[in-house]
């Protein structure tokens, strides 16, 4: 392979590793800063509890979400050196903007946050935590917006060999940017909350502490609830947006190859990317397709063949993923509202069912997450910059093949080791549950009113 | 014009104080496994850090994303020429970071000591790295028309050791008097010991550097030019010279301002004699990357001034109330007290 192949791989593996941990912590500080408000309007000690339960996970999840950041930072330097050099006016501000405005917040109140609890009062405490979700969702905001102009440039002009920035509104303000972050925070709420559901419906087939997981449950099928339903919303129109901003994505996301006006939507379809066509297409819905991607059912939709194959993104991995996702996005919809409606009245400790479904389904969210970033960046290809710069054009000239095989296999070891440490912790943090000792936490907690 | 220089201040303000904060938690990290005589003694040590390192790491984050912004050009060559180096940084930073925050999770004695390996390579090697990465910028890459002619190995030349050297040893005194201040009884007076021992070595290490430097690169030809700027060399001796007198009275408070203003002036000195380069080439002068031909458009630093003034001083202001709140010294008592916190 060479330098560009093994970049683009390694780009791969760690972004897609950063991202494991990075949806979480995007719910789940949220979640928690409830739990704790909860505690500080009513004083009721399960809410005590439930702070300091899923706070444990969430910081086990949020360690890593840190030291796998790092490398993002670096390797647009390390590895896209051409990129970094063409696009840096425009690209380096939002990163600059994201740490310090939101990388100082979050990392310095989080401190506050662990080590605070017997030196400030509740409220601050409390606020603290909110900080630090206000602080890591406004960090997706920037780095959303970078990813935004990739997809979408907007705001600049071709100058002196390079992009440079004309208009920062016009970035800041970027409608693609901005579906991207609301899409992806959400998708990060819906995993969170399946997060929750899941580890609460395996204490209560156990039936330990019902109580505390049964309100976690509510909690989270609640939250969840409304995420799945707004996702799947910010979705169709963000399929719009590309639709209309990539036209060869959004040809692959749906395996188009003859452009056609009025297009039906088909729900079966089974591609033939050798002889560019669809061996089945079935269940078509006239002119749905147009309708969805341009809100007008007579509207062209563009084909593949449109297209020179060298201007085409690999299909299969688009088309594939892009189904994947939409296919958990209904799924999801349809599981919280079940497991909304089942946690209300008290029954829900005997629907071992609904409890075994829902503890199964904690890693789809996920896949769903890691899907959605396929279809957008491969999709995306062979532009790294969309109408703009080339992948192959933005790799580092100085960086040769072997260093970058050797910094991929100590990547993966690196990562492959922190992923071992990280599934045993939170697993042994999830089945332990919950400290029943309340006598400890409480005067942790209390000291601090004095 | 004046934009590119407000961004070089920066530059050289957010390196300064990446290394004056992180500077403590890698000294402690590093003397961690001797200082400590038992699993108490070592949760105390962890715990002065352990509430703070993660808002310093990121003056570093920071310093990468203010130079992608104002300085594209030198972001991606810096980066893609120290590759190696870079990524050797960059597996410490990490491992550092999961050994400080999964050292507690678990009591058994194994994984603790797997952890208390972590957290000294994890400290040991950016000290050194950043110092070594540092002194070929202060000395030149050798880089031309046809890009970079070096290597890891090729850094790691005997001026590039020094700055090394002299990094490790910093951060090994500024670490000592740190926990001198935030900790008690046996433990104190251990680190205030050995802040006192290594700070002899520093001091014949700091004489060497300022010399060498003086053969080794160009560093001094604006000092020559401009005498007024000599005052940052001076008050980075004179400072390094207040860590003892300080320490000697028992004022570990004041030595550790010391020691901060040390490290704040060593780094403004080499930067000051960089500009107007940002990293000079040690082949051709032409092929320098400057302040003025790797920069961003006037437009985008007009942007990141207003970005930068507005919230930097917020951070630093938070950031001095965190130091505030936790300002007691850590006893055996918190670490009791905190077992649940973790
Ligand atoms: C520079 C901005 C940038 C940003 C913010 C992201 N990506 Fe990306 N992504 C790229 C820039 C990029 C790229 C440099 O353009 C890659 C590398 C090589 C390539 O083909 O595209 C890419 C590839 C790439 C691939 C593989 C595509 C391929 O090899 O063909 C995946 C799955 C992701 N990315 C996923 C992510 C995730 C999970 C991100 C969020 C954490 C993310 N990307 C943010
Ligand atoms: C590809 C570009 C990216 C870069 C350069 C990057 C950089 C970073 C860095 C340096 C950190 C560590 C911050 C710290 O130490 O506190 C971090 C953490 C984080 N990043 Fe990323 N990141 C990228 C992609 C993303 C995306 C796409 C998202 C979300 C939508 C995201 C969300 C977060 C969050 C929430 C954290 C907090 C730490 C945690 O997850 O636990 N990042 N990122
Ligand atoms: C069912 C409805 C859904 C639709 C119509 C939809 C649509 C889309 C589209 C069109 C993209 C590509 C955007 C681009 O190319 O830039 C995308 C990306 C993405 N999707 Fe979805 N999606 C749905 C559900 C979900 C679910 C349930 C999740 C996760 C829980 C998810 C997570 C993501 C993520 C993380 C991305 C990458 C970031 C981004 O581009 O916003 N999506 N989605």
């Amino acid at each position: 392979m060479d330098a560009l192949a093994l970049s683009r791989l390694q780009f791969a593996v760690t972004s897609m590793f950063h991202f494991i941990f990075v949806p979480l912590t995007l719910g789940l500080s949220i979640l928690v800063a409830y739990m704790e408000s909860r505690y500080v309007r009513t004083a009721d000690e399960t809410y005590l509890r439930m702070t300091k339960f899923w706070g444990k996970l969430f910081l086990i999840n949020f360690a890593l979400g840190i030291v796998t950041g790092i490398t993002m930072e670096f390797q647009f330097g390390m590895n896209w050196a051409e990129y970094s050099k063409y696009v840096g006016d425009i690209f380096g501000a939002p990163l600059a903007i994201e740490a310090t405005v939101a990388f100082f917040l979050e990392s310095t109140f989080i401190g506050l946050w662990v080590f605070g609890w017997n030196k400030l009062s509740k409220r601050a405490h409390a606020v603290s935590i909110w900080l630090v979700a206000v602080a890591t969702n406004l960090s997706a905001l920037w780095i959303l917006l970078a990813n935004g102009w990739m997809q979408h440039p907007v705001g600049y002009t071709l100058r002196n060999n390079r992009a440079e920035m004309t208009d920062f509104v016009a970035l800041v303000t970027n409608s693609y940017g901005w579906l991207k972050f609301f899409h992806t925070l959400l998708s990060g709420y819906v995993i969170a909350a399946f997060f929750v559901m899941g580890i609460s419906a395996y204490h209560l087939l156990k039936r330990n502490d019902l109580n505390f997981f049964r309100r976690s449950f509510r909690t989270a099928a609640t939250f969840g609830l409304l995420s799945s339903i707004l996702i799947f919303l910010v979705g169709d129109f963000h399929a719009a947006e590309v639709a209309k901003t990539q036209p060869t994505k959004f040809a692959a996301m749906e395996s188009v190859w003859e452009t056609k006006q009025g297009a039906d939507y088909n729900l079966i379809v089974v591609p033939d990317p050798a002889n560019e066509r669809n061996s089945v297409e079935a269940i078509g819905i006239p002119k749905l397709m147009s309708f969805l991607a341009f809100g007008n059912a007579q509207a062209e939709v563009k084909g593949l063949k449109e297209f020179t194959p060298a201007e085409r993104p690999p299909l299969l991995p688009t088309f594939i993923s892009f189904r994947l996702m939409i296919i958990s996005g209904v799924l999801f919809v349809l599981l919280t509202i079940i497991a909304f409606f089942a946690s209300r009245g008290d029954t829900l400790d005997s629907r071992t069912t609904l409890l075994t479904i829902m503890l199964y389904a904690l890693p789809l969210p996920y896949l769903a997450a890691q899907f959605g970033w396929i279809v957008a960046e491969v999709g995306r290809q062979p532009w790294i910059v969309y109408g703009v710069l080339k992948t192959s054009d933005a790799v580092s000239k100085a960086v040769s093949p072997a260093q970058v095989w050797a910094s991929l296999i100590g990547f993966t070891f690196l990562y492959g080791f922190l992923a071992v440490v990280d599934i045993y912790l939170l697993t042994k943090t999830a089945k332990k549950g919950p400290d029943s000792d309340l006598s400890a936490i409480i005067k942790t907690a209390r000291t601090q009113e004095v | 014009m004046a934009f590119q220089i407000i961004w070089f201040v920066l530059w050289g303000v957010l390196w300064a104080v990446y290394f004056m904060l992180d500077g403590f938690d890698f000294g402690a990290g590093m003397l961690y496994n001797f200082i400590s005589a038992d699993e108490t003694e070592k949760r105390i040590v962890t715990h002065t850090i352990a509430p703070v390192w993660n808002g310093n790491e990121v003056w570093l984050i920071t310093a990468g994303g203010a130079t992608f912004a104002a300085f594209p050009t030198t972001y991606a060559l810096m980066f893609s020429y120290l590759y190696s180096a870079l990524l050797l940084v960059l597996f410490s930073l990490i491992v550092r970071g999961v050994s400080l925050e999964f050292r507690e999770k678990s009591d058994s004695p194994a994984w603790k000591k797997g952890w208390d390996i972590g957290i000294f390579l994890g400290s040991f090697l950016p000290a050194l790295l950043f110092g070594v990465a540092f002194g070929n910028i202060f000395h030149g890459l050798p880089m031309d028309a046809d890009g970079y002619h070096g290597s890891l190995l090729s850094l790691l030349n005997p001026y590039g050791l020094l700055t090394g050297a002299l990094f490790v040893l910093l951060f090994l005194v500024h670490g000592a008097i740190y926990l001198a201040v935030k900790t008690s009884g046996g433990l104190a007076e251990k680190a205030a010991g050995l802040a006192n021992k290594i700070w002899v070595v520093l001091l014949v290490v700091a004489v060497a550097f300022l010399a060498y430097t003086y053969f080794a690169t160009n560093l001094y030809a604006n000092y020559f030019s401009t005498y007024v700027l000599l005052i940052v060399p001076v008050l980075a001796v004179l400072s390094l010279l207040a860590i003892r007198l300080f320490a000697a009275k028992g004022q570990y408070l004041k030595s550790f301002f010391a020691s901060c203003l040390t490290i704040v002036m060593v780094t403004s000195t080499g930067v000051i004699g960089l500009y107007p380069n940002l990293i000079p080439s040690s082949l051709d002068p032409n092929h320098s990357l400057t302040i003025f031909n790797s920069s961003s458009s006037v437009y985008t630093l007009k942007i990141m001034t207003v970005v930068a003034l507005i919230f930097v001083p917020i951070v630093i202001a938070y950031q001095i109330w965190t130091y505030r709140v936790f300002r007691q010294k850590t006893t055996p008592l918190d670490i009791a007290a905190e077992k649940e916190s973790y």
